[in-house]
């Protein structure tokens, strides 16, 4: 499969994956404010996904279809990073989650609104317009929670600290990126490294949280080794078109 | 009988937007071209408000079952590049939104600012400016949802997108 296939269903991936656990909170969310939000990002993120499968399809050329991609793939062969598809967990878990991926794909999406790739280009500038609300969101929640009540602050911190160790994989790069970075398609993604610290450290200070000192990092969704929980994410994702296969909607 | 193109504009323009009926989807500015082909083909080039808005996909049968009915064959292209703006909805839009009971999007300033001022939003019942938001996110992608200090009215704010 090339390379072009294999960069897009990354972005796909995190997208997807991470919009499925954010619609298990429908009708589970803190409050009906909150619920209706969660589930409106979910919603974004895999209208996202949706244009990126339907772009992999054409790219792919081996008559799979969006949907085929999306719902019909082993374990394995998702790459999105391991940070996306850690469970939900209490809300601080869920905000200092989405905290970290927004602060991440703001960035991602500005700068590959710059892709010699116009598909990817185009794709890059309209999601950025949606995720610019979300990390909006979850900044203010973050906030909200760290500089709020100790319990708070201990659960938000909490979530970070388990956390934090997953989103240095949003960094990860191989010779997929190689390639593409070569034809000016994909991010070199060291280059919005700075920017992405800066970015937390512009509303950690404000929460009163921090970044743990323990510099473990865990990788390895991009590559297909996922932690159990992907698994169990798929189960219920693919499930029905498992049992009812080429089931539309 | 041969359409013009101004003929598929008006029916076009017949077609309302499946979310907030009050609104055609030209009032809504996502029909971005139109082209015909010939005296039979048309495309019609439409963009997404949002890119997971579930309308979507109503809007384009909707286009196709009208042009259809009306004698033509219809393909219909998603265009993502230039992305829709709020500021493509037209003035007559903005103000059919008004009267519907949903406040217009105002200028907003970058969301990537994280403490930027939060916009004005005029209660479309009472016209106070004395309102607040109560959740960037409301009923549907595009609402969000506020309530007026003054009237206490609850109310959706149609919220800017650029």
């Amino acid at each position: 499969m090339n390379s072009l296939y294999k960069y897009i269903l990354r972005i796909a991936d995190d997208s997807l994956i991470l919009g499925q656990r954010l619609s298990e909170l429908c009708g589970h969310g803190p409050a009906i404010e909150e619920d209706i939000a969660l589930t409106n990002i979910a919603l974004d993120l895999i209208g996202q996904a949706t244009s990126l499968y339907e772009y992999a399809a054409i790219v792919g050329n081996e008559g799979k279809s969006a949907d085929d991609i999306a719902f019909l793939r082993f374990e394995r062969e998702y790459t999105n990073a391991l940070l996306v598809e850690q469970p939900n967990g209490d809300f601080g878990m869920t905000i200092a989650r989405q905290w970290l991926f927004d602060s991440f794909r703001v960035l991602f999406y500005e700068a590959l609104q710059q892709s010699k790739d116009a598909q990817l280009a185009a794709i890059a500038e309209k999601s950025l317009k949606e995720t610019k609300y979300h990390w909006k969101h979850s900044s203010e929640w973050l906030i909200r929670l760290g500089d709020g009540t100790s319990e708070s602050h201990e659960r938000v911190q909490n979530g970070i600290n388990y956390l934090h160790k997953y989103a240095e994989e949003l960094f990860f790069m191989d010779e997929v990126d190689a390639e593409l970075i070569e034809k000016g398609i994909a991010l070199d993604l060291t280059t919005i490294k700075v920017a992405y610290e800066q970015k937390l450290n512009e509303v950690l200070p404000l929460s009163t949280l921090s970044l743990p000192t323990n510099n473990w990092k865990q990788t390895g969704g991009r590559i297909g080794k996922h932690t159990e929980h992907l698994g169990h994410i798929l189960s219920e994702l693919q499930y029905m078109q498992r049992a009812y296969p080429n089931m539309e909607w | 009988m041969v359409k013009t193109e101004t003929d598929i504009w008006l029916l076009l323009a017949a077609i309302p937007d499946p979310e907030i009926p009050v609104l055609s989807i030209l009032d809504l500015g996502i029909v971005r071209r139109v082209i015909k082909n010939d005296d039979e083909h048309v495309t019609v080039h439409v963009t997404p408000t949002y890119s997971g808005c579930p309308a979507v996909k109503a809007i384009e049968k909707s286009i196709s079952e009208k042009l259809t009915a009306a004698g033509l064959i219809v393909s219909i292209v998603t265009d993502l590049s230039p992305a829709w703006t709020t500021d493509w909805i037209t003035a007559q839009g903005r103000e059919k939104l008004l009267a519907y009971g949903i406040a217009p999007p105002v200028d907003e300033v970058d969301k990537s600012v994280l403490f930027a001022e939060a916009p004005i939003v005029t209660c479309p019942l009472c016209k106070s400016a004395n309102t607040r938001m109560v959740s960037q996110f409301g009923s549907t992608a595009c609402k969000a949802h506020y309530q007026c200090n003054e009237c206490l009215e609850p109310f959706d704010y149609f919220k800017c997108l650029k």
